[in-house]
């Protein structure tokens, strides 16, 4: 097995026995800094002050290494950037940077661990120290878990403090004048009698001095960006159709192309007959690809027709081939040999869940695809033994490393450019469609191909979110919950992935009893027991990935019993949670929605709370139930991040999670027959559209808790308060995802 | 075939049946409107046809009638349109793959109907997909662009 795989089973899905063997030695090993990747590329006249910030003459570059899928990311690690190195914010240039291991996401593994984000014990956090050396150690440069701004918040800061440190020093020893005399505004160095010089004219002295070891923080009272609405950085070029897209990317000589792959994922192909498709009109290249085709041609529609012309003999799915079969096998892994975790078991469930008075409940999810909006597509261009890749990526290093070994190159001859994704919400930690894009560059060296999927291959292939089932158990006594026993069974999302990535996995995998497993709750028999189901459909994160279902089986089934305990939902929730940033969060929502009043004729509220990556999120919804169906209204949301560090871009953040939660639960699902997808296209996989949207109110409750991310929170809440709110409504408990199969929506 | 895209004349040799959003991206290399769904589902590629909101996607070239206006051609990063001002400023966008189609439906049912109710915005917007869930915000964008309009008319 490779160093790499060695180290990956010690350390990587983080048993806790995994942590006594490779902790300290990969924290000790690895305290050293990775090399700053922009030395290597330097042009002109530019310096790398640190691996965040570039100089050149015509100003200041911030490289933002994270993937922006829409989530914001590019401004946000600019501004604390910007921030400590004092650049005006018009003037700010970004780039996402080379691939590079100095990038690595010290947060990310965090949420594998099997500690609750509310454990704040000496275990916990050294686990989570080891959780960064780990992330350190496999260069893993990845962009998810609502990770970006906890791994930046420091880090980044840091880099704009050195850079702005050493240009004063610069310009101390090019004026005689004490580093202490001088101040810095809008990107230049301020002498005592006001001459002014620009962080560009002293970006190559700086570059010769040593970075200090200690930077001392700007107070967060003088801050100009960081808690303000800030204008996005890409706001202008996204409302003017300016912004480039991955399918955007225009070069010289460029020829497009699609892929066809068998959709039954996996299945191979066993032979083809592309006689029609040679003959359609501008069709170039006809390539073999691994279980498909692909469609070299002059432009992408006729690279389309031409792969629709291509007769394909496919081989079967290598999973059962119908959603029943597929929910058979999720049914039947309720087993002590499929059992996964355990990680919650308070009290004596089994003692307390005796006789008649006990509520049983089963509740279904299926799978659902990412299908952002942007197709799957790269741009690769394999020229005299250097392939050039344009493309929107979580996870470059990855891609870089598969790339180098689909072409047979070395990676310093493979050049990732990273763009801007049209959306991503998890699909694009996977790169199959860069590997296609690889294979059919291998094939046809020399000029520029774009490879773009259908919307049909993109629903097709989407790998999705798991589809899951849950049985529970509970019983109250006293007008309280009283037990609650939760079986929740899914594919692991973890080890589909990280099997795909060539990363071993062990242990039990956290995915698939977050969310519901490391709820604040404290009730006096409670148990959590993850199953394994074995992998079908191969599966990925998905907007808020395990906490997506469980959030929804968790809370729907606890209002459950607390209905049956005759309580208020707020008031039983907050009688239950121990952890008081998240009782605050539910004190809020209780506030901002009048819990408690009389919501009116044919209306109903339902509340949800879900705390995942670290952030207590609580939802309240409204809807009516009209002769037509049930009308969402509104949609009262609270959750803590800690600090926010742009307010504007919070509330956007957490509304469209709210109606990314929303429209699944409505009316989404991938149902299989045959082995394939029967959703391909948006007729089919609709989601939320605006005549449904509802006015949704977002309050930040800062209770000075750590820095989280907000990207993927807001969603595991949504869905439950409005089956709680139906419920509220009509008295009908939808125990199935989508909510549409039982119910009517206007 | 000749199609006027953004008062600008060119001649395509294309094939009948191919839609027009691949003529515009792909043959004149305007991007602006965006690929989706290819069946007039999502709406991230309407441009404006003699001003009317069309899906590029799904009309053949060949039975274009009018001049195409695309995103690019309302308005410039340098000079934005009312809505697309009113969008830079509710800052609507998050990925912004949609938002040039959506701006293209917005822009078109200001045309016609200067001051919508919110049924009038449900009507002309639900075609067109949002996946990062912006929609309170387009809703409230092009309730500023109408103002601002209004404005202007007085």
């Amino acid at each position: 097995m490779s160093r790499l795989g060695t180290i990956a089973r010690r350390t990587f899905l983080i048993g806790s026995a995994a942590i006594a063997g490779g902790v300290a030695f990969g924290v000790y090993a690895y305290k050293r800094e990775p090399e700053n990747p922009l030395l290597r590329q330097l042009g002109d006249g530019q310096v790398a002050l640190t691996p965040y910030v570039r100089i050149d003459q015509t100003g200041v570059t911030i490289i933002t290494p994270r993937a922006d899928v829409g989530q914001g990311v590019a401004s946000v690690l600019a501004a604390l950037v910007a921030e400590e190195l004092d650049v005006a914010w018009n003037d700010i240039r970004i780039d996402f940077g080379p691939p590079s291991a100095a990038y690595y996401n010290g947060v990310v593994t965090a949420e594998g661990l099997p500690f609750a984000a509310t454990n704040d014990g000496l275990i916990a956090r050294q686990a989570r120290v080891v959780g960064d050396a780990v992330s350190k150690f496999l260069s893993l440069q990845i962009t998810g878990g609502s990770s970006t701004v906890p791994d930046a918040y420091e880090k980044m800061r840091i880099a704009g403090a050195v850079a702005r440190d050493v240009l004063l020093q610069a310009a101390a020893k090019r004026t005689g004048i004490a580093k202490d005399e001088l101040k810095t505004s809008n990107g230049s160095v301020i002498t005592p009698r006001g001459e002014s010089l620009s962080y560009a004219s002293l970006a190559a002295d700086a570059a010769r001095i040593d970075p200090p070891k200690e930077v001392r923080f700007k107070p967060e009272a003088e801050w100009r960006y960081l808690g303000k609405p800030m204008q996005r950085i890409d706001i202008v070029a996204k409302s003017t159709g300016t912004m480039t897209f991955g399918i955007d990317v225009k070069l010289p000589g460029m020829v497009y192309a699609t892929a066809r792959t068998n959709p039954r994922i996996g299945g191979g192909i066993k032979r083809f007959d592309a006689s029609a498709a040679e003959k359609s009109k501008g069709v170039i290249a006809i390539v073999p690809i691994t279980g498909g085709v692909g469609v070299i041609a002059d432009n992408t529609w006729r690279a389309f027709k031409a792969a629709s012309l291509i007769a394909c003999d496919w081989g079967p799915a290598p999973y059962p081939s119908s959603s029943a079969a597929m929910f058979e096998t999720v049914a039947a892994s309720f087993t002590t040999q499929h059992q996964d975790s355990r990680l919650k078991n308070d009290g004596d469930v089994d003692a307390a869940l005796q006789g008649p008075a006990v509520l049983e409940a089963e509740y279904k999810l299926p799978y659902l695809a990412h299908a952002p909006l942007e197709p799957m597509n790269a741009v690769v261009q394999l020229k005299d033994g250097r392939l050039d890749i344009w493309t929107g990526t979580q996870i470059p290093l990855f891609v870089v490393a598969m790339a180098a070994e689909v072409a047979g190159l070395r990676a310093e001859n493979i050049h990732l450019h990273s763009l801007y994704s049209g959306g991503s919400f998890g699909r694009r930690l996977e790169h199959d469609y860069v590997r296609q894009a690889v294979e059919l560059a291998k094939a046809h060296q020399g000029r520029p191909i774009k490879m773009t999927w259908t919307r049909e291959e993109d629903m097709s292939h989407d790998v999705p979110r798991p589809l899951g089932m849950a049985r529970m158990r509970g019983a109250v006594r006293d007008g309280k919950v009283e037990a609650y026993d939760l079986k929740l069974a899914y594919p692991s999302v973890t080890g589909s992935w990280f099997g795909r990535l060539g990363i071993p996995t062990f242990g039990p995998d956290t995915a698939i009893v977050a969310g519901a497993w490391d709820q604040p709750f404290r009730i006096p028999h409670y148990r959590v027991t993850g199953y394994r189901v074995p992998e079908m459909v191969p599966v990925s994160s998905w907007r808020s990935v395990g906490a997506s279902g469980n959030g929804f089986l968790h809370a729907c089934f606890l209002d459950e019993l607390i209905h049956a305990a005759g309580a208020d939902s707020l008031k039983e929730l907050i009688r239950l949670c121990w952890h008081a940033p998240s009782r605050k969060v539910l004190e809020a929502v209780g506030e901002m929605s009048k819990w408690g009043s009389d919501p009116g004729k044919d209306r109903g509220r339902g509340l949800a709370f879900t705390l995942s990556f670290g952030v207590p999120v609580a939802e309240v919804v409204e809807v009516t139930n009209t002769p037509r169906g049930i009308k969402i209204d509104r949609v009262f949301v609270a959750a803590d991040v800690g600090k926010v560090l742009d307010p504007d871009n919070f509330e956007n953040q957490v509304q469209g999670g709210v109606i990314w939660g929303l429209g699944h639960a409505i009316n989404c699902e991938l149902t299989y027959k045959d082995g394939m997808s029967e959703q391909m296209n948006f007729d089919a996989y609709q989601a939320l559209r605006l005549y449904q949207a509802p006015a949704i109110e977002v309050r930040a409750v800062d209770n000075g808790s750590a820095i989280r991310g907000i990207g993927e929170p807001p969603v595991p809440p949504a869905a439950p308060a409005l089956a709680n709110a139906i419920f509220a409504a009509t008295g009908k408990r939808i125990r199935e995802l989508p909510l549409n199969k039982h119910i009517e929506f206007v | 075939m000749q199609l006027t895209v953004n008062g600008k004349t060119h001649q395509v040799d294309v094939e009948d049946e191919m839609p027009l959003l691949w003529v515009l991206r792909d043959v004149l290399g305007i991007t602006g409107p965006k690929y989706g769904c290819g069946v007039a589902m999502c709406g991230a590629c309407t441009v404006h046809i003699a001003g009317e909101a069309v899906r590029a996607c799904s009309l053949p070239a060949v039975d274009v009638k009018g001049d195409i206006t695309t995103i690019e051609g309302l308005g410039t990063p340098e000079a934005m349109h009312v809505v697309q001002k009113a969008w830079a400023e509710h800052q609507v966008a998050q990925c912004g793959y949609c938002q040039s189609g959506q701006i293209m439906s917005a822009a078109a049912l200001l045309r016609v109907n200067p001051n919508p109710s919110d049924d009038d915005i449900d009507q002309a917007m639900s075609g067109n997909l949002c996946r990062c869930g912006t929609y309170p915000r387009i809703r409230a964008a092009i309730k500023t662009a109408a103002r601002e309009l209004k404005g202007r008319a007085t």
